[in-house]
């Protein structure tokens, strides 16, 4: 007697803790292993690039907090760039040096998640109660600077919005001196567990051809042996100036990604000290006065200032006609932005490149063949945060 | 090729009838052609030893609804080995239909159903086309010049029915849209004078 058999298809979220998000996945399983998966996205979709052609500049930068928001100034990092290679401004040193603290701290709280919660699709919970207690003080450190522990909207073209308070380099330093040890205690826990190695050494391998042509960045490409890394080849603000290593990974399977992840860390960790030990006062915004805003105490004497203030909060700053894509090293891969002005005060367009969108699309190629207990290994190795996937 | 400028001319001489334009502004090269040539571009910007273009960065399109040819299409790539980046593009009228690069470059696909979805703009040969980002069964095409920012249906969960509805949007207040432009620029003999200054010293 011979038996049909038919191939299962299985629904994965849009609400599944492992989905990181609002992901459905439709999975097609013949048995355990999966044949077939088409992500279903937008659940998290709203409208991120039409808001933007409704704002002026100044409008636009909270909405790249919410795109990746475990990573959020590393976002508004691209934006900044994009509008002053149009404008032509300078950004005085100090500010690219708080700019790119904050982009590292963005990047070890994303490390942090991802890492700790990848762990934890696997298996292990210690690691995330560990990581997070690490995260909540990096949070600090972003409220402390901008007002708010999350969306800081806190980079401007031009610098950024206000100084550091006092205490917080201190403080910042401080951390940097205790934090390798929470790396190397995650480390014990993960690096040489054995249940963690059988879950993530040799799933979902990419090479190097296909990192190449599925548009892989970041840390999916340099895992798979690229050494890419755009604050390397194509440094941006004070990366030049900086002494850090790219750590390359060699089979591109999920293991090496996750040793990537927590190199990084601690490359992170020594760009920080780096600019902290660099930097010196000055001024944390240019100069000009039709771009960044005027000080309080100057509106209150000055006519001028007033004037400007008023400018800038209604009208916002007139950007000539132009167009150009700037991209960022953001902790997920190569954050974009691909902006048209056409001398108003608001972007005619602007196309947000995210990274997870491209690495997420590959999920059917890299899950052909495992099992189904291997789908939120991959996943959780991918780095998805769906509000840059949907925008 | 390490430079921009000799990238230029490489692309200019080997591709000379299939290349309108090219510029080089902000260390980019920017490339206009047209929707037939399209793909003879990028399989030569891909393979060709010189330029190495080997990756597809996005795709997108950008709307100019006053134009005859709305759609303006847009490709960037990169290239690792020689740490460049290009930008191709090219023009359509409303109703054209482009052809896919899903052949060329497995990780198109996602970009051009978002450019389907966004734009309303049909691919050729493209292996499942579908909407990816709007809702199941969302009407319109949201990133077009004359969409509405408010658009046109909203859904909520409606207690006699039972189920999520969808109804057209009801707005306490309309969308307001200030415009702050002045057309006051200044007096113009004071610009020329600061701009005669500057040139002196």
């Amino acid at each position: 007697m011979t038996k049909k058999i038919k191939n299962l298809n299985l629904n994965f979220g849009p609400q599944h803790p492992a989905a990181h998000g609002v992901l459905r996945l439709i999975l097609e399983l013949d048995g355990e292993i999966v044949e077939k998966a088409d992500p279903h996205i937008g659940l998290l979709h709203r409208g991120t690039e039409k808001l933007i052609e409704n704002k002026t500049y100044m409008q636009a930068v909270p909405y790249f907090d919410r795109l990746d928001y475990v990573a959020p100034m590393n976002q508004e990092h691209a934006f900044a760039l994009a509008v002053e290679k149009i404008l032509k401004i300078d950004v005085p040193i100090r500010a690219q040096y708080i700019r790119v603290i904050f982009c590292e701290i963005g990047r070890i709280l994303s490390h942090i998640l991802n890492v700790t919660t990848q762990a934890l699709d696997v298996g292990a919970l210690t690691p995330s109660l560990w990581g997070f207690e690490e995260r909540e003080t990096l949070m600090t450190f972003y409220e402390r600077a901008s007002g708010s522990r999350l969306h800081a909207n806190y980079f401007r073209a031009g610098g950024v919005h206000q100084d550091l308070p006092k205490g917080l380099e201190e403080d910042i330093s401080k951390f940097c001196e205790t934090f390798p040890k929470i790396i190397n205690d995650l480390e014990s826990l993960l690096t040489d567990n054995r249940i963690f190695k059988q879950r993530n050494v040799d799933i979902g391998v990419v090479t190097k051809e296909d990192a190449l042509d599925y548009s892989f960045s970041g840390v999916m490409i340099r895992g798979s042996g690229v050494p890419w890394d755009l604050r390397k080849s194509q440094p941006y603000d004070c990366y030049e100036s900086l002494d850090f290593k790219i750590p390359v990974g060699k089979n591109g399977d999920c293991y090496d990604r996750y040793l990537c992840r927590i190199e990084e860390m601690k490359e992170s960790v020594s760009i920080i000290k780096q600019c902290l030990a660099k930097m010196e006062k000055g001024p944390i915004k240019s100069l000009d006065g039709k771009i960044s805003p005027p000080p309080k105490a100057d509106i209150k004497q000055s006519m001028e200032a007033l004037i400007h203030h008023f400018k800038l909060f209604t009208e916002g700053y007139r950007v000539p006609k132009d167009e150009i894509y700037t991209a960022v090293e953001a902790p997920k891969g190569e954050f974009g932005v691909y902006l048209i002005s056409d001398g108003s005060s608001k972007p005619y367009k602007c196309k947000i490149r995210a990274p997870g969108f491209s690495h997420l699309q590959s999920m059917d190629y890299l899950i052909k063949g495992h099992m189904l207990a291997d789908v939120p290994a991959v996943l959780g190795s991918l780095d998805i945060v769906f509000g840059e996937v949907d925008r | 090729m390490k430079n921009l400028e000799d990238l230029e001319k490489k692309i200019n001489s080997e591709l000379n009838t299939k290349i309108n334009n090219t510029e080089i502004k902000h260390n980019q090269i920017y490339i206009e052609t047209d929707k037939e040539d399209i793909i003879d571009v990028v399989i030569f910007l891909k393979t060709n030893q010189d330029t190495k273009f080997r990756q597809l960065i996005d795709i997108t399109v950008v709307d100019y609804p006053e134009q005859n040819q709305r759609f303006e299409i847009v490709y960037l790539f990169l290239s690792h080995e020689f740490n460049q980046r290009l930008i191709v593009k090219y023009s359509i009228a409303e109703n054209e239909v482009i052809p896919s690069l899903t052949s060329i470059f497995p990780s198109a696909n996602w970009m051009e159903r978002e450019v389907f979805d966004m734009y309303g703009v049909s691919l050729k040969d493209h292996p499942d086309l579908r909407r990816i980002l709007t809702d199941y069964g969302f009407e319109g095409h949201p990133l077009r010049k004359d969409f509405p920012l408010t658009g046109h249906s909203e859904v909520r969960y409606s207690e006699d029915q039972k189920k999520v509805i969808s109804e057209p949007v009801k707005l306490e207040q309309n969308y307001r849209n200030f415009d702050y432009e002045s057309p006051w620029e200044g007096t113009r003999y004071i610009k020329e004078e600061i701009e005669n200054n500057d040139k002196k010293n």
